[in-house]
């Protein structure tokens, strides 16, 4: 922190409000002169691909909230109103719809950089269970916006989901009950959704906050998974990366466009357009693609787990699936302690390189397996989706251990092109095999 | 270049799930109809020029109207369509009002407490045949006709579904039960459907001469159904090609302001 009248900027305005509140020496140290490893590749944008998606969805959800009425035997009318009568409305109802799922994309390909190039392992732990929670956050934000417009969807999603929490053992009707505020979904039901919907986006954005401020402290991984040596290994964030990231974000934007004004449904179910009917339950219910993975890992548990030769259940397979279920994400929380490999990327790491797409492949049969009626082959589907998942990250301890790396270039700026000499202190010491 | 290939497969793969999330189901596909307009419930990929630059033929959709009109509003509400919203398929406000008045609508209560009767205006919602869902389950064989205001958006496979589900009305298989009170429906999930063949050749006169077989009636209501559930189409896809063309070439600019400010680095 800067103290007391440092400032030299050129503007007499400016320099007034830095001397009191330093808060434009703040942004020229974080995002003006940052230190930034120079050799990202594209996979770097989508950090700010997600703020730029995360603001949009607050902006647009704004302004569809003055015109949204919370009320079961309104709120799908006040949809179509928006999409009508409200100038534009449907511009940012389908902004924000295709948002949703525009976010989700951004925050997987987010995720699955972290996970290719080591971006979770010492000294950015913290940074990764952050993202961990925010992820965790937008999936709870995005299942509560999905039931607000009052579609069959949303109503028999809602239902699905929240009596999920009615397996845990002892208090989980109570807790169905506290999430419905009453003994179905209802008004009441609607009502929270719709508080919490407008609030969990800003404690998104404070998070976000906390997770772009630990990355500040450690500063930024990069695709060598090698810490910058010196100045040589690293530009200033401006103007080097906030001009790649405007053009990634551009070509994003481009992407998401496309969905919004030409296949603006798409993404969504059709009977989403279904007012809300507690009597007819709709034939499929799916949810949203970007929960199909975790869909499937849920329904995956098809069978009760006790004690063997005997009638004995210790889980139930409702039990079974959401424990899974939240697992899945739970597992992501210690994944910088999983994996025991000192090397951060991929590029250096023979075995993990190819395991990674264990991981893809899984999260690919679930998505497959979650969109499909729970019947064969796809439950087979989606039970090898879920132990492949699970396989992936249960296997880094090991893999950490027997795998040989690549030896790592000596610095950012010196790759291995030539085949110049090594500093020994950097390359990675492999454990040794026992 | 492999890091583009990697970038592209992972988004390749979050697009197949969502698409076998809406491949899910067992109904019959109604075969692709060619609508000027596109298709609303398909995507651009799907749909070619008419995706991107389509609009409603506004006389299908005025036929279309008529069919409403004159054949579906027996049963089946429009409720999220105002008289007003025609003049969006060239009906001129006269017109407009003139469509209006031939309906009788209750308001009120006025001064005296008591609700009245009074000819519907432009701003009135379609006049619904049944005065509540009740009652058109009573008359309708214990289920209510659903209402046709999203039809097109609420239903996989959009226009073409309505069309073929219109036109889809066949002798069942041997051996296919058909219940009293149902019909078989090549289209209908089930197959079994409480809404009779309604469309028959010549069952409207079309003011503008067009032959009205059961066929284009289907044809025409579908265009208008389509409108109705999405009035906004040709506004998006106007100012999408406008948006897409600006985000483009903003995309072209930056990718040069980054090759210029790279160029010391490489």
């Amino acid at each position: 922190m800067a103290h007391g009248p440092t400032s030299t900027f050129k503007n007499p305005v400016v320099n007034w409000v830095d001397q009191r509140l330093p808060v434009f020496t703040m942004i020229q140290k974080e995002y003006g002169t940052f230190p930034t490893p120079r050799n990202f590749n594209y996979f770097w944008n989508f950090g700010a691909i997600a703020m730029v998606v995360l603001v949009v969805m607050i902006l647009t959800g704004i302004f569809l909230a003055m015109h949204y009425t919370a009320h079961t035997s309104m709120a799908f009318a006040s949809v179509e109103r928006i999409m009508r009568d409200v100038n534009f409305g449907w511009l940012i109802r389908y902004i924000h719809m295709n948002g949703a799922s525009m976010f989700f994309i951004a925050v997987y390909i987010h995720i699955f950089r972290g996970l290719y190039y080591g971006s979770y392992k010492k000294p950015r732990e913290l940074l990764w269970i952050l993202g961990v929670v925010i992820f965790l956050l937008m999936m709870a934000t995005a299942f509560m916006g999905y039931v607000l417009p009052w579609g069959q969807m949303s109503f028999w999603g809602a239902t699905v989901i929240t009596n999920l929490f009615s397996a845990i053992p002892v208090v989980g009707g109570d807790i169905v009950t506290l999430l419905w505020g009453g003994f179905s979904v209802d008004n009441p039901t609607l009502n929270r959704f719709f508080a919490l919907h407008y609030l969990l986006p800003f404690v998104i954005f404070a998070v976000v906050f906390l997770h772009v401020a630990a990355l500040h402290v450690t500063g930024s991984n990069n695709p060598l998974g090698i810490e910058p040596k010196g100045p040589q290994d690293t530009v200033p964030f401006h103007p080097y990366y906030t001009v790649k990231d405007s053009f990634g974000i551009t070509l994003f934007l481009i992407f998401w466009a496309a969905f919004v004004f030409f296949a603006p449904n798409f993404l969504g179910h059709p009977d989403n357009y279904i007012p809300a009917n507690p009597l007819v339950t709709p034939a499929h219910i799916v949810p949203e693609w970007y929960f199909l993975p975790f869909y499937a890992i849920l329904r995956a548990v098809t069978f009760n787990i006790g004690i063997p030769f005997t009638d004995i259940v210790l889980i139930e397979a409702k039990l079974g699936g959401v424990l899974l279920m939240f697992g899945a994400i739970a597992i992501l929380f210690v994944l910088p302690w999983l994996d025991t490999s000192p090397v951060r990327s991929a590029r250096f790491r023979p075995i993990y390189r190819i395991w990674i797409w264990v991981f893809v492949a899984a999260f690919a049969m679930l998505m497959y397996a979650g969109g499909k009626p729970a019947e064969q082959p796809y439950i087979a589907i989606g039970q090898l989706g879920t132990v492949l998942y699970f396989a992936f990250f249960l296997a880094l301890p090991f893999i950490g251990w027997i795998e040989k790396p690549r030896p790592l270039p000596a610095s950012i700026s010196k790759p291995v092109l030539g085949g110049g000499p090594l500093a020994s202190g950097v390359t990675a010491k492999p454990m040794e095999k026992a | 270049m492999r890091r583009l290939r990697t970038l592209f497969l992972a988004g390749l793969v979050a697009l197949s799930g969502a698409g076998s999330a809406l491949a899910a189901g067992t109904e019959v596909v109604p075969p692709h109809e060619s609508w000027q307009h596109g298709a609303v419930n398909r995507p651009f990929w799907q749909t070619g020029a008419a995706g991107f630059f389509g609009t409603f033929n506004r006389a299908e959709a005025q036929r279309g109207f008529q069919v409403y009109k004159e054949v579906c509003a027996t049963c089946h509400s429009l409720n999220l369509v105002s008289y007003r919203n025609l003049e969006a398929l060239g009906f001129s406000e006269a017109e407009v009002k003139a469509i209006a008045a031939q309906y009788e609508v209750t308001d009120g209560p006025n001064d005296e407490g008591e609700m009245f009767t009074r000819k519907a205006i432009p701003a009135d919602r379609f006049k619904a045949p049944f005065p509540n869902e009740k009652a058109a389950a009573a008359a309708n064989g214990g289920k209510a006709p659903p209402d046709l205001s999203l039809m097109a958006k609420a239903r996989a496979h959009g226009e073409d579904y309505i069309f073929h589900l219109l036109t889809g009305y066949r002798e069942p298989p041997q051996g296919f039960q058909v219940p009293d009170g149902t019909y078989y429906n090549e289209y209908f999930p089930g197959h079994l459907i409480a809404m009779p063949s309604i469309l028959n050749d010549g069952g409207v006169t079309y003011a503008d001469g067009t032959n009205a077989t059961a066929v284009q009636q289907a044809r025409d209501v579908s265009v208008f159904l389509t409108w109705a559930a999405e009035p906004n189409l040709e506004a998006r896809k106007r100012i999408g090609v406008m948006v897409l063309l600006f985000l483009t070439v903003l995309a072209a600019v930056l990718y040069a302001a980054k090759r210029a400010v790279w160029a010391d680095q490489h």
